[in-house]
């Protein structure tokens, strides 16, 4: 099966379908799948669930996708840098639920390695406790959160090989192995797609099990919040 | 008189220990860093996937693959590691980051935090504090003592949605510092240079016990 597909566009060809629930990697701009968002746009694909940490900016990521309201629901963990997304919640537009951050992590990890739900500690206490089932374990109370899967998973990698094994770079990993396991069909889009057998096999950060289309692109890498020191003077 | 940003947050940084892995979350906790005494050792954790977070970068050295919590570009050290937000929240939830040092909006005397969302106003969401208060085995506040308008922010009861019931440790505020032990409520242990008891009694709606050492 070759898993190497020319562009975005033809990656996703066959895998979309109105009200699907999409997973996309990513820690705000960074580790996102700057390519696949665009690609999916351009399907014309509607009523989406999105899976993300984030909601990207108003000009790019997922405002893309915002933009062009085909996001009927969010679920993520902090979506503060986008104003398109605030004023399409407030109009009640848009359906947010917001789970903890490693909660949500969490979710998609046990979704992609079949595990239906687990017990956490985190919001207890909490209203993201409201609802939820309570079990206590050794004298502390714990909430049941569920697994995650998504019809669509959209990662980015740094580089990649044939088989769909990836590696990602530095803190663009984030999100983007437990999205990947977590995809009934993953697509990933990596900056280089290198020879099989030049990647160490015991660095693979995503086994090529998880992903089953690729693509090579180039990346803008937007920073959010670019902080710098003044070098001192020799 | 009172302490502004700097002295809470170098207040705060005296509470890191040698070996300590710290998570610091946005604000005037990030200054902490800023004030970790030379002579300990102490790893800095990013909750988007980093152990070992080195400082702001040159703007020659600057990478779009390496942001801290705050989206803010960062450096690696020689110690650092880098992992999956899976692998991030379970050192955070399983108990293994030593201490976190987080803002808030309110704090009850029982420990309860608030500091994700005010009900009317639009909500960002809570990001990793929900996860960070439930795990981190040691849990620090640095909050200005009331509102600028000098509404108290350390209450009987939270009015806030909770982050977190019954998570707090340590309160460093501009006006002192209190400590939270569970069952035992509010403990004043320290205040800001020039500020009294009855400095801090004005401002603070909860009830807390006065242990001052002079």
């Amino acid at each position: 099966m070759k898993k190497i597909y020319p562009d975005a566009k033809a990656a996703l060809d066959g895998l979309v379908f109105d009200g699907m629930t999409v997973m996309s990697g990513g820690f705000g701009l960074c580790g996102i799948a700057e390519n696949l968002i665009i690609a999916l746009r351009d399907t014309g694909v509607t009523d989406l669930t999105v899976v993300s940490n984030n909601a990207g900016v108003d000009d790019f990521g997922l405002g893309f996708l915002l933009q062009t309201r085909q996001i009927k629901k969010m679920i993520s963990s902090y979506v503060g840098e986008n104003k398109e997304f605030e004023r399409q919640y407030l109009a009640g537009e848009l359906e947010l639920e917001f789970n903890p951050q490693g909660t949500l992590a969490e979710r998609c990890r046990a979704g992609g390695a079949g595990i239906p739900g687990f017990y956490t500690k985190t919001g207890v206490g909490t209203v993201i406790a409201d609802g939820k089932e309570h079990k206590d374990f050794g004298g502390e109370t714990y909430i049941l959160e569920t697994g995650l899967v998504s019809d669509l998973s959209i990662v980015k990698a740094w580089k990649g090989d044939e088989q769909g094994n990836l590696v990602y770079r530095k803190t663009a990993r984030n999100f983007n192995p437990m999205m990947a396991a977590a995809g009934k069909a993953t697509v990933a889009e990596v900056e280089e797609i290198v020879p099989l057998g030049s990647l160490n096999p015991d660095g693979i950060h995503t086994p090529g099990i998880y992903v089953q289309r690729i693509i090579q692109a180039k990346h803008e890498k937007r920073i959010e919040q670019r902080t710098v020191r003044e070098r001192e003077s020799a | 008189m009172a302490w502004d940003r700097n002295q809470m947050a170098a207040r705060a940084a005296r509470e890191l220990k040698d070996g300590f892995y710290v998570n610091l979350g946005i604000g005037i906790p990030t200054l902490v860093a800023n004030h970790i005494d030379e002579s300990i050792d102490v790893t800095l954790q990013s909750e988007n996937g980093m152990l070992g977070m080195g400082p702001f970068p040159y703007d020659d050295e600057v990478d779009a693959d390496l942001i801290n919590a705050g989206k803010q570009t960062i450096t690696e050290l020689r110690r650092t590691s880098y992992f999956s937000s899976a692998d991030s929240f379970a050192m955070i939830r399983g108990g293994h980051i030593d201490l976190s040092v987080l803002g808030a909006m309110e704090v009850s005397e029982k420990g309860d935090l608030a500091n994700w969302m005010i009900p009317g106003k639009m909500v960002k969401g809570m990001g990793g504090a929900m996860d960070l208060v439930a795990g981190v085995k040691r849990v620090v506040v640095v909050m200005d003592h009331a509102s600028k308008s000098g509404a108290p922010k350390l209450l009987h009861e939270c009015s806030l949605p909770l982050t977190g019931r019954a998570v707090v440790d340590l309160v460093i505020t501009n006006l002192g510092v209190f400590e939270i032990e569970a069952g035992k409520g509010m403990k004043l242990i320290e205040l800001a240079s020039g500020v009294c008891v009855d400095d801090v009694k004005e401002l603070t709606q909860a009830d807390f016990e006065v242990a001052v050492s002079s």
